[in-house]
Parts: C-alpha cells; structure tokens; sequence
C-alpha cells in the first residue's frame, strides 16, 4: 500500500481543519491506515493554519518531512508560498485562486508578493500547479465558504479512490442544512476543467 | 468500531470506558478538548474549575469519597496543581485518581518549555506517556487500573502532538464503575498528612514505588521489539513512533511509563544491542535514570534539548552523529522575508479600547495570561511584562513598592483574576499597595477556547447559576476605588482610566463588554466617509482587521485613506470614535 502525504495551508477561518478531517476520513474509508496534525499558530483567528494528513500501511508520525508532499492543497496565494518547501517536484499543487491581505500588509507595513510571482514560484517548484478559482466559484454558488469542498472535488479526480467515497465523507462532514450545496460545491471541483 | 480521534478526545473516551465519575480541570492549551469532550458524556460530573489546585483538591476529595476521578492541565498548570497533587502521593485514596498534563514542546502557547517529566520524580507516582490516540484511551483503563492496584495518583503525560494530532482508535464499551459513594473514610493516619503520620506514609511511599518499578517490568505498555541490534533506541510518548519511522529496522524499547523506570528490562535491552540512543524532547530525563543504572546511553549529545523533536530533527541529529547514513535532502525555505500573518484582536474584540487608550497613555503596564497579551504587539506597544497566570497583580504590586514616578497598572482578564488575581489584589490592599489593576471582563476565558468561569451564569455540567459579581468582589477584598466602565465606549475607559490613575492608593477598573464569540451579536459594519477622511491613520492603529488601507490618497498629505472591510467588520464602532474627523459612521443603535 503506497503512502500518501498530504499538506493543507491556509489561514485561520477557511475550513483547512475540516478540509484536513475529511482528506483523513477518505483514507481510512479507502482502507488506509491515516492520521494527521494542525498547527494553529496562536490558535487566534485569522492566523496561518498548516494541517498534515498521511494515508498508509501504517502510519507512524501525524507529520511529514519538508520536501515530501504528494499534494499540497493552497487555500491562500501567501500562505501556500510560505509552506512550498513541503513539496517536491512531483508534487500535485492544488491552488485557490484567492489572496487575503495579512495587517502587515493591510496596514502598510508590508507588501504581499506578486500573485504570478508565487505562480512562479510553484511552477518551478512543482512540476504539476493545479489551479482553481475556488471560492469565486462558491461565491457564484451563494456561499463562499463551500469553497473547500470545491478543492476537495479537484483533488479527489487526482488523489485516487472511489470518487463516491470522497463525496460521502464530504456530505458525512457537514451540517444538514448545507450538505446539498457542499455535493454541489465538491462536483463543481470535480468536474473542474483544470488550464493545462 | 474504528474512529479517527485526536489523543484529547481519545483521552475523553477513555475516561467514560476507564468508568471516570468526576472530572475537574482548568482550561489550557494543548489539554482544554480533554475535558470539552468529557462532557459531552453525561454519565461523568465535569466542571472548570477556578484553577488547577483547586481541581486537584477536588479530585482528590471525590477519590477518597470512593469516586473514580480525573483531572485536566496544560503544562504549566501543573506547577500550580503540584502543591495539592504531591500530598495525595502520601495519601492515595479509595477510587482511581488520574491526572492528565499536556506538555507543550515547541512552545505552541505557553510561556516557558518545561518538563513534567520531572514531576513524576519529585512527587514519587507513576507517569504513562501514550504514543498515539489509542494509547491515549488505553493508557486512562491503565491508569484507572494501575492507580487502584498502588493505591497512587497516576499522571498521564501528552504533549501538544500526541493530544492534538488523530489517528485510528477501537473503541471499547462504557463502564460503569457503580461502587457510589461510601461512608467517608475516617482514617486519619491515611489521609491526614500531619507530619507525624506523613513520616510514616514516606515509608510506604518508597515501598510503593519500588514495587511499581518491578512490576513495570512486565507491564504491557513497556516493550523490547528487536530488529537490528547496532544501535537500540529508547523512546516513549509520540517519540516511538518518530524512531520506528526513522530507523524501521532497528531495535527498540518501547517505554509506556516515564517514570519508574522498569530496570530489568532496560538492561535485557542495552545487553542486547551494540549501542544505546536515547531519544527524548526537552530534558535528559530517561537517559540520565539509564545512565545512573551504570548503562552506557547517549542521548542529549545527539539531540537538542530544546523544542520538538520531529522525524525530520531526528534524521538531521543522527545524520550528523554518523548513525544515520545518506544525504540529507535539499529543502527550500520560501518563508523568509514574507509577510507575516500575526494573531490579532478580533474585529469587535472589547480589549481594544483599554490597549488604545493605555498607547496614548503611555503608562507602565503588566500584562497577563489570555488574549490581551496581543496589547503588547503592534500597533499598541502598551504591555510590558507577562509571566504566569495571575502573576500582574502582584508584578504591579512590586513596581508600585519600588518608588516609580509613574503610576503603574496591570491588565488581566476575568477568567485570570478568579484563578489567581483574587489574592494578590487581597495582599495590594492589606500592604497598602499603589497601583490600578484593570479587569478586563470579557465574559468568558476566551483564548483557551471560550470556557465558563466563576462570572459565567452557567457551568460545565450544571447549566444556569448565579454568576459572581466583580465589582462586589473587588469591594469585599477591601478595594475603596472600584470604576466600572462599558468596554465600547472609548472615552468612557480614557475617564475610567484617568480617575483611577489619579488615585493614590489601590484601585480597580473593571472594563466590561462581551467577547465577540460570547454574545454573537454582530452590527452592520461601520464605513468611512472618503470625503470626509483625511488620512491620519489614527483608525489603523485601533489594530483591528477589519480596518485597512483604501487606494485613495488625500492629496493633502499623500497618504492612504482608511477603508472598513464589510464582511468581517462587526460594527463595534471603536474606530468611529477614534476618528478626529468623523469620517466612520457607525451603526445606528
């Protein structure tokens, strides 16, 4: 049984946590031994989130080493540059198309990088950047914040496993009330026409 | 049935399959989920309690009762509950009596890197340390087990990965333990720790442990799994696991207690292996014991002794130490000189007032334990100390003895004043003290995750009670000045403030108003008038998120005006009542 590593970036309040629960799910569903681990900065919102999910025969560490990924999901342009040195050149890089300003930068103190320079950057890192408007595209479905699953549904053409498995552990995870347009969310990012 | 569970909720699951009847703790990171998800069990009694002593003390009274009980802390709680758990080592009790620490190497939230290994050496009791989630629930049946069996308190250690990190977990059956309460014990010599009956209980204290110490020798959660036989590692907690995934093939002892240490069989271990590598985080506190067992180990030459020690820390020590082979793989670090992402106050957050007020103010300021330590960061710079929960009141105490020609204040919120402010504020004004001490009541213990506390109208277990009133408080320990201001009202906290400071002696201001997650009431945003705005930048240094930078530039002085974001702006309107030329509208009431 091949190991596969997973690591989740994003900021505080986007759903890298559930997104994280869900990608673990889904390998003990497949029959994977899994487990992960979050780091919550100061555990205060709108902080940088970094989640790591490994699937295995037997998984022995919650972690993976820098430089390890097999896919590497980027919820945010900033964050997702600062974590690149988990990845590798074969590396699925799934990035959202979406940038949110730290106070560094909303107050003037910094400056955020170019959008296409960390494009750049995951280019020459990673062989395979896979990007997607995620949550434009949950926006346009009325609720921005479905866009994890709108990820999820692209990882899951790439990731491997029943396709069926990854779309019941999402509809599993969420409340009632928005389980309908998760499934929409997550076909969405299924079906998503990836730019070559 | 298989699950997927943090070490945190496995230790809650464990507690209601170990047959736990009563569980106390004080909230902290990494070990307030523990007790969270305890509750969700109805068949276990939980409650916050003020701190971790008075947890501890609880605990023990339930034990000696005959109930199964348990208690939650995060690292440094421990020094508070030490002085309440050391003495029920002397005593033991009727029922289990189990004490979980979650230790925080890497210093994910805590304000020192300490041990609680040592703990168990101090105290004279057993310490489990599970390696995984399941270890987590198996090691509360064992503790429970092995507590009743010693007649001893027994601690499990965790640290930030083992309680925080999920793996697959069985689980087994709820538990009754049903023995109920019996007539109380009348046994003084047992649980009166007099000194003349604690001379006697010392004796049977060191009984105890060596009789734990053989017995560890064949307990299951300490084991020899031979591979190669170079080098034999020694490792225990999530360390086991970090070892197996390193060396795969080499040998390993597997210690699922700390402390005592089982001796047989570490010495059946180190005969059988070439060389012995201990490898542990923070203190050299297995490899010292093995060493004075006249064993040849390394350990804390290979290894640091500070932070985490990852599977990745692990390879890069043993490559330079030659007992690992192979290049190091080339690792690109692309977080430097990026822009950080800082936790803040929340947008609505009720501490922005006093931080923006103490900034122009400018006064000496001790800070505490909980999210207004964030009023020592940018943009308020207003917070100059902070070392352990409660310790600003008396830190204030000490500069107001000291002769300062400024008036001095401290800041701590109202979960930290109940757990350890209380009695300082009593010795300010017993020692006729100087200084303001602001209680900034937010009405929760909010960093920790939002928990209840003695000002909290409901509780853990028992739903609504009636809530302790500060200010009364606050009089009833002997304060003569006690202000009381609404926390979004800025100019009524600058005048709070001011009254205060002009005060001689002790006093009070207790500056109220909800944390944002308590009373989720959010407002319509507020919005800046850009013909109005003259771009002074005097909102941005409210350092809330919700306000930032616009693209327009007053011409005037070629800055950028102030612009509100909609989405995540609550509408508390401090910002509107910093602007000089009302350029923020707030919303209407």
């Amino acid at each position: 049984m091949k190991t596969v590593r997973f690591l989740i970036t994003g900021v505080g309040g986007q759903g890298t946590i559930l997104a994280s629960d869900i990608i673990a799910e889904v390998g003990l569903r497949l029959g994977y031994d899994a487990k992960k681990s979050d780091i919550l900065g100061l555990a205060v919102r709108g902080g940088s989130v970094v989640s790591h999910v490994i699937w295995g025969e037997n998984v022995r560490a919650p972690m993976i080493d820098k430089g390890t990924a097999d896919c590497y999901l980027s919820f945010e342009w900033l964050e997702g540059l600062r974590h690149l040195g988990y990845t590798h050149k074969n590396t699925l890089v799934f990035a959202n198309d979406w940038r949110i300003d730290p106070v560094s930068v909303s107050s003037g103190a910094a400056v955020y990088p170019s959008v296409d320079s960390i494009r750049a950057a995951m280019r020459e890192h990673c062989a395979c950047l896979h990007e997607i408007p995620a949550t434009s595209l949950a926006v346009s479905m009325g609720n921005s914040r479905v866009f994890n699953s709108v990820i999820i549904g692209g990882l899951a053409r790439f990731a491997g496993g029943d396709p069926e498995v990854w779309r019941s552990v999402v509809t599993d995870r969420v409340p009632a009330k928005v389980r309908e347009v998760n499934a929409q969310a997550f076909d969405k990012g299924f079906r998503y026409a990836f730019p070559a | 049935m298989k699950e997927l569970l943090s070490g945190n909720e496995a230790l809650a699951r464990g507690a209601l399959e170990a047959g736990i009847e009563i569980s106390c703790g004080y909230p902290g990171t990494p070990s307030s989920e523990i007790l969270e998800n305890v509750s969700k069990y109805k068949e276990i009694y939980s409650e916050w309690s003020v701190n971790e002593k008075v947890a501890m003390d609880a605990a023990a009274g339930a034990a000696y009762s005959g109930r199964r009980a348990l208690v939650t802390t995060k690292q440094v709680g421990m020094n508070v509950m030490s002085d309440s758990l050391f003495y029920t080592a002397y005593t033991g009790a009727e029922a289990a009596l189990v004490v979980i620490t979650a230790d925080d190497p890497g210093l994910f939230s805590s304000q020192n890197e300490q041990d609680n290994r040592h703990y168990a050496k101090l105290g004279k009791f057993p310490m489990l340390e599970p390696a995984n989630s399941q270890e987590c629930k198996d090691f509360m049946l064992e503790a429970v087990a092995m507590s009743e069996m010693f007649d001893t308190p027994v601690v499990i250690r965790t640290t930030m990965r083992t309680s925080h990190s999920k793996s697959v977990v069985e689980l087994g059956e709820p538990a009754v333990y049903g023995r109920g309460v019996s007539p109380f014990p009348r046994n003084v010599e047992k649980y009166n720790c007099m000194c003349t009956w604690a001379r006697q209980r010392h004796y049977i204290l060191e009984d105890r442990l060596r009789a734990l110490a053989a017995w560890s020798n064949t307990w299951s959660g300490n084991r020899i799994e031979w591979g190669t036989r170079a080098y034999g590692f020694i490792a225990g907690g999530i360390l086991y696991e970090y070892v197996k995934q390193v060396f795969p093939e080499a040998s390993l002892l597997k210690l699922g207690m700390c402390y005592p240490l089982p001796e047989k069989l570490i010495r059946e271990f180190a005969e059988g292996v070439e060389k012995v590598i201990v490898v542990e985080e923070l203190d050299p506190f297995i490899e010292e014991q093995v060493r004075a067992m006249g064993i040849h180990a390394r350990g804390k030459d290979i290894f640091s002794l500070c932070g985490e020690l990852l599977p990745e820390d692990i390879a890069a020590s043993c490559r330079k130490a030659g007992i690992l082979k192979g290049e190091a793989p080339a690792v690109k670090d692309y977080a430097a000189g990026l822009p950080l992402r800082s936790p803040l106050l929340c947008a609505g957050c009720p501490h922005r007032s006093t931080f923006y007020t103490l900034s122009l103010l400018g006064l000496p300021v001790a800070g505490d334990i909980g999210c207004y330590n964030l009023g020592t960061l940018p943009p308020f710079n207003a917070q100059h100390t902070m070392g352990a929960m409660g310790a600003s009141v008396g830190v204030l105490h000490g500069m107001g003895l000291s002769g300062l020609r400024e008036h001095a204040v401290c800041t701590i919120g109202d979960g930290t004043f109940f757990h350890s402010g209380v009695a300082p504020l009593l010795n300010m004004v017993h020692n006729k003290g100087k200084g303001t001490v602001i209680i900034m009541d937010n009405r929760t213990t909010a960093m920790t995750g939002h928990q209840d506390n003695p000002g909290i109208e409901a509780t853990l277990s028992l739903g609504r009670v009636t809530p302790v009133d500060i200010p009364t408080l606050c009089r009833a320990c002997g304060v003569e000045k006690v202000v009381s201001v609404n926390a979004f009202n800025l100019a009524e906290v600058r005048r709070g403030l001011e009254e205060c400071v002009a005060y001689g002696g002790v006093s009070v201001l207790i500056t109220r108003g909800d944390c944002v997650f308590v009373s989720r009431n959010p407002q319509p945003a507020c919005a800046v008038d850009h013909s109005k705005c003259i771009a002074c930048g005097k909102c941005i240094q409210s350092g809330c998120p919700s306000v930032v930078l616009s693209d327009e530039i007053n011409p005037k002085n070629g800055k950028r005006k102030a612009r509100i974001d909609s989405v995540t702006c609550v509408g508390c309107g401090i910002c509107a009542q910093i602007c000089p030329a009302h350029a923020i509208s707030e919303p209407e009431a």
